[in-house]
């Protein structure tokens, strides 16, 4: 009886689909008000008045809320290594002080939605305006090496004499890439309802982590986290940008505070822009020495990034150019630029979707200059354990990832020169890259019931954002319980119901799932010792994660694409998309191709429409809703496949998944520039790949009156 | 957003006459525009008259003329059998478009009505002369990628966004006008009116005017007609630039009668009547067509970030223009 490994169809697919499924904004409690926030319309300054006159006047508004009634919040908290980078944002209206367009400096409350939002649009907010530095220019004098990035790593890191063993090898690669800023923008907007109870908070809310977003909110209240209840149910997606609480569910905290009542917010599309995080513009300069049968000497990789006035992350851009190929010489930096602008986050493969993008280009150039096959460069330079500390792999299944790919994609009959397929106007070519993502997993408690009709209860504080956890969870729940999945409920998205990890870093089906296995099996071991029904065990898996060996744990993948160009108007397609990742044990296949598929799809659009650019006259993104900001159709999609490697990797939790989260995403875009310039015999080093850079792309012998023939 | 009175007409004349004599008053077909300008506040009319269900369905293919109602929607025409088969430039447009779910609820005369997607125009927090007379154009500076290089004005680089208006154009259409004082019948070519210093009046309908229908004639035999878009992704995406073009060669070859519109590059559909003068009675060739249509893009007035759109549609243009002149035997080139 194992359920583990079977394809189990989504525990809450038909709630989601008849409409069942209760998100945060739609939770009902009585007495609701609604608030709708006022956004700063400079870039950089303050505050100094508010006419509240009309807003007042308008029929259902009961209160404007802004800096000088706001309830006090306590600014000295550490909430950690992961969250702090976040914290700085959520001290919203506790100053005057404007760090960038469409930060929030007042809300309207009011007995409807619309009316609050009416009261809101005549809200006069008079600022004083500052000068405002927003433009992000690669190689900027100003950029600062931050202490610690979103790894947690440091921002300079030297392995060896890079500079020197690029002095001395035979052949060097030096280029530059630069990726755009990108927004995450989930289906679900940001949104939650905040209600005082007797001393006690509850905030329904559209979180990817209802433990940490209690303890945030604890730390900021000086309340004890037991006294914090945050819901989240049902989640409409994250990418990243919920992964940490955001300004819209302070607003809505103090808002309730403020009328007393429980007050709900949503925010929309144009809201979302400024306070949803997004992926930093990188420049990136990459240089790769090797010797003449591409052995490679030494890796330099430096990625500059964009921070805020408020926010200190940095992505970790560079950290993979140090451990996914056998250089004895490597150094990475991240770099950083303060402007005045909206917060970067995490988003969807932080540091890495934007860096292997980079890298894995970089090394197809390095097999085009050698007239290497790029499979048979990578395979020359797999390491025996991670170059960037020695210690061994858990696991490592790049290159047989590659070859299976090679194989099923028929890779092997390719030619390689570039610029040399046509079908009609169409310039067609293929490309391949690697991908990796590592493994983390995070201490989390859970509990299990034996319900007196035989069912059992599991009940951790996870939450399910889409991916398919509640499923898998129940899956690893079952098999830990010996009994068949349809007598286990999973209760998740509660902070009351444990401590747990957030979903967030590929981390989730991990460590929720060690504690659920735990939980399952402690149950099950003290039933069969003669425990009653109506026994429930908690458990705890701190002690079992601290004891994990220190060894190097990544899952690995290879990405292969054939695109065609249009000769004529430079528009890209992508023909056929083969992913092959090696993620460890995957625990339900169904859910696992979705998500795979999901990230390729995710950095098809990175690569060919995702870009967010910041207006340089007023500060904000100028794409400011999904009209605007691209993702892929379904029309842009072609043929689309993932092959799951079998995988038995030992140094993982008991459940033995390496988490698929993210990884679809990493080198899916390098992979079809890679054969954009196959198709085409031109690098495109800057995302998105638009079609005007496109356009002129056919080989110089071709015109466009010969394409038309 | 702001509150507004609703109101459902119970006929034409009922709902003229429920916006002529009210300001601030707007009709409401299909929505799919104008409730996202009052999500904006771009839009904010004190009442709302729905006329959507008034007898303006119609669609109808008579004694050489087909006249669509203004209420038919998007879906409903681009599926007309008549159309798919006569007008093939027409219903790729409407299909070029939007989504499924827009096009069963956007009508005829609301996709000639929309408004542009310039990013200023819909931002209230920024200036804009089209929709705060006056107050500037960020766009010249600003992002203007997406916006127009012909017919456009110092007070206003906006372009207008319809699909099917460019089809419609080079269909040589005319759209039928109500008002109380009777109806008037416009081309399609002169109802949107130049920028000027007044970028906020787009067309000629006065307040209170209804457009009621939109006509237009048969192509001569042997015309063949198609629509293509330059888009940044495959569906659900405004054109960069797009063509549409009906191509009549006579006996010997030669181009009998050739129009050509443009999408995505000016404040209207961009009739490129110099080219197509200047093409009629040659030898089709993507040579000749190139030069000629350099010769019809001399004026344009492109910014740095829309300076490809120029090559781009003359290029697009040749080989749409080659594609109806030549028609290849293996290329399936609807009649």
């Amino acid at each position: 009886m194992t359920s583990v490994g079977t394809p189990l169809e989504r525990q809450d697919a038909r709630a989601k689909v008849t409409g069942t499924a209760t998100y945060a904004y739609e939770h009902r409690v009585e007495g609701v008000l609604y608030a709708w926030p006022v956004t700063s319309t400079v870039a950089k300054g303050r505050v100094v008045d508010i006419d509240m006159d009309s807003a007042m006047a308008t029929p259902g508004v009961v209160a404007v809320l802004h800096a000088d009634n706001a309830a006090r919040l306590e600014t000295n908290i550490d909430l950690g290594p992961v969250q702090q980078a976040s914290v700085p944002e959520l001290f919203v209206l506790q100053s005057k002080k404007i760090a960038y367009r469409g930060q929030i400096v007042a809300a309207v409350i009011a007995s409807s939605a619309e009316a609050a939002r009416e009261g809101a649009e005549k809200l006069v907010v008079h600022c004083e305006e500052q000068a405002h530095d927003v433009v992000f220019r690669a190689r900027d004098p100003r950029a600062y090496v931050p202490s610690v990035l979103g790894d947690l790593g440091p921002g300079n890191v030297n392995r060896g004499d890079a500079d020197a063993a690029l002095e001395a090898a035979e052949v060097v690669v030096d280029v530059a890439y630069s990726t755009p800023a990108q927004l995450p923008h989930p289906m679900e907007p940001h949104s939650t309802l905040a209600s005082w109870t007797e001393g006690r908070l509850t905030l329904y809310s559209s979180e990817q982590g209802p433990s940490n977003t209690s303890q945030a909110f604890a730390a900021l209240l000086a309340m004890d986290a037991d006294d914090v209840e945050v819901v989240c149910d049902y989640v409409g997606g994250g990418f990243g940008a919920k992964a940490a609480p955001r300004p819209p569910a302070v607003l809505a905290v103090l808002a309730a505070k403020l009328v007393g009542r429980p007050v709900k917010v949503a925010w929309n599309r144009r809201l979302m822009t400024a306070h949803a995080t997004y992926r930093s513009p990188t420049a990136q300069r990459i240089r790769l020495g090797a010797d003449g049968q591409g052995k490679l000497s030494a890796i330099v990789h430096e990625a500059q990034h964009m921070t805020s006035a408020l926010s200190d992350y940095v992505d970790q851009t560079a950290s993979s150019a140090r451990m996914m190929y056998a250089a004895e010489h490597a150094r990475t930096t991240a770099t950083a630029v303060r402007l005045d602008v909206p917060s970067a986050g995490w988003m969807r493969g932080p540091g890495e979707t934007p860096g292997m993008f980079g890298l894995e280009c970089a090394m197809d150039e390095l097999a085009h200059r050698l007239d290497l096959d790029p499979i048979e460069l990578r395979i020359r330079n797999e390491p025996e354990v991670d170059p960037s500390d020695g210690k061994p792999f858990s696991s490592r299944n790049l290159v047989a990832c590659l070859q299976t790919g090679a194989e099923q994609f028929g890779w092997v009959s390719r030619d390689r020169r570039p610029g040399t397929r046509r079908h009609g106007r169409w310039l067609v070519g293929t490309g391949v890259a690697a991908s990796r993502y590592p493994v983390f997993t995070v201490p989390s408690r859970a509990s299990a019931t034996a319900e007196t009709d035989g069912t059992f209860t599991v009940a951790i504080g996870a939450v399910d954002i889409g991916t398919g956890s509640r499923t898998v969870l129940a899956q690893i729940a079952a098999d830990a319980l010996e009994v068949p999945v349809a007598r286990v409920r999973l209760d998740l998205g509660r902070a009351s119901y444990s401590a747990a990890a957030f979903a967030g870093a590929s981390l989730g089906t991990a460590s929720w799932g060690w504690a659920v296995d735990k939980a399952g099996r402690v149950l099950r071991d003290r039933l069969r010792d003669g425990a009653p029904l109506g026994t429930t065990v908690d458990v705890d898996t701190t002690e079992e994660v601290s004891a994990m060996r220190d060894v190097s744990r990544n899952a690995y993948g290879a990405q292969f694409a054939e695109v065609k160009v249009d000769a004529v108007t430079g528009q890209i397609r992508v023909e056929r998309m083969l992913g092959v990742f090696a993620a460890g044990r995957i625990i339900n296949p169904r859910t696992a191709r979705s998500q795979l598929i999901g990230g390729m799809i995710m950095g098809i659009g990175g690569t060919l429409m995702e870009a967010a650019d910041i207006d340089e006259t007023f500060g904000d993104f100028v794409q400011s809703d999904l009209a605007g900001y691209h993702f892929p159709t379904h029309a842009d999609i072609g043929d689309i496949d993932v092959v799951m490697l079998p995988e038995t990797d030992d140094e993982l939790s008991p459940v033995g998944g390496k988490g698929i989260g993210e990884i679809g995403v990493v080198g899916a875009a390098a992979a079809v520039a890679n054969a954009v310039h196959h198709a085409t015999g031109r690098r495109f080093r800057d995302l998105p790949l638009r079609l005007e850079d496109l356009r002129n792309a056919s080989p110089a012998s071709m015109s466009l009156h010969q394409s038309l023939r | 957003m702001k509150p507004f009175a609703y109101q459902r007409a119970d006929s034409i004349d009922d709902a003229i006459s429920a916006i002529a004599n009210h300001p601030g008053t707007a009709y409401l077909a299909g929505g799919t525009n104008l409730v996202d300008l009052m999500k904006l506040g771009v839009s904010r009319p004190r009442a709302l008259v729905d006329i959507s269900h008034l007898p303006l369905d119609h669609l109808t293919h008579r004694d050489g003329h087909t006249v669509i109602g203004a209420l038919a929607t998007n879906a409903t025409v681009a599926a007309d059998p008549v159309i798919r088969t006569d007008f093939p430039v027409l219903s790729e447009s409407i299909l070029a478009g939007a989504s499924g779910q827009l096009r069963n609820s956007a009508s005829t005369a609301g996709n000639l009505l929309q408004k542009t997607r310039c990013t200023y125009f819909q931002d209230v927090s920024k200036p804009c002369n089209k929709r705060a007379p006056g107050s500037g154009c960020p766009a010249r500076t600003g992002a203007h990628r997406d916006l127009g290089i012909l017919g456009v004005s110092t007070s206003c680089i906006a372009t207008q966004p319809s699909d099917m208006a460019v089809a419609l154009s080079v269909l040589d259409a005319t759209v039928s006008l109500r008002s109380a004082a009777g109806e008037r019948t416009v081309k399609l070519q002169d109802f949107y009116v130049a920028p000027g210093t007044t970028p906020h009046r787009e067309t000629v309908l006065e307040h209170g005017e209804l457009l009621t229908q939109v006509a237009f004639p048969a192509l001569p035999a042997g015309a063949t007609s198609r629509y293509r878009k330059v888009r940044d992704r495959w569906s659900y995406a405004f054109a960069v630039i797009s063509v549409a073009a009906v191509v009549v060669l006579d006996a010997h070859g030669r181009i009998e009668q050739v129009r050509i519109a443009w999408g995505g590059v000016a404040p209207r559909p961009w009739r490129a009547y110099l080219a197509e003068a200047e093409l009629r009675g040659r030898r089709p060739s993507p040579e000749l067509f190139e030069r000629t249509l350099r010769a019809e893009l001399r004026h344009a007035t492109p910014l740095p970030q829309n300076e490809f759109k120029v090559d781009l549609v003359k290029d697009v243009t040749t080989a749409l223009l080659t594609d109806l002149a030549h028609p290849a035997e293996d290329r399936k080139v609807t009649r």
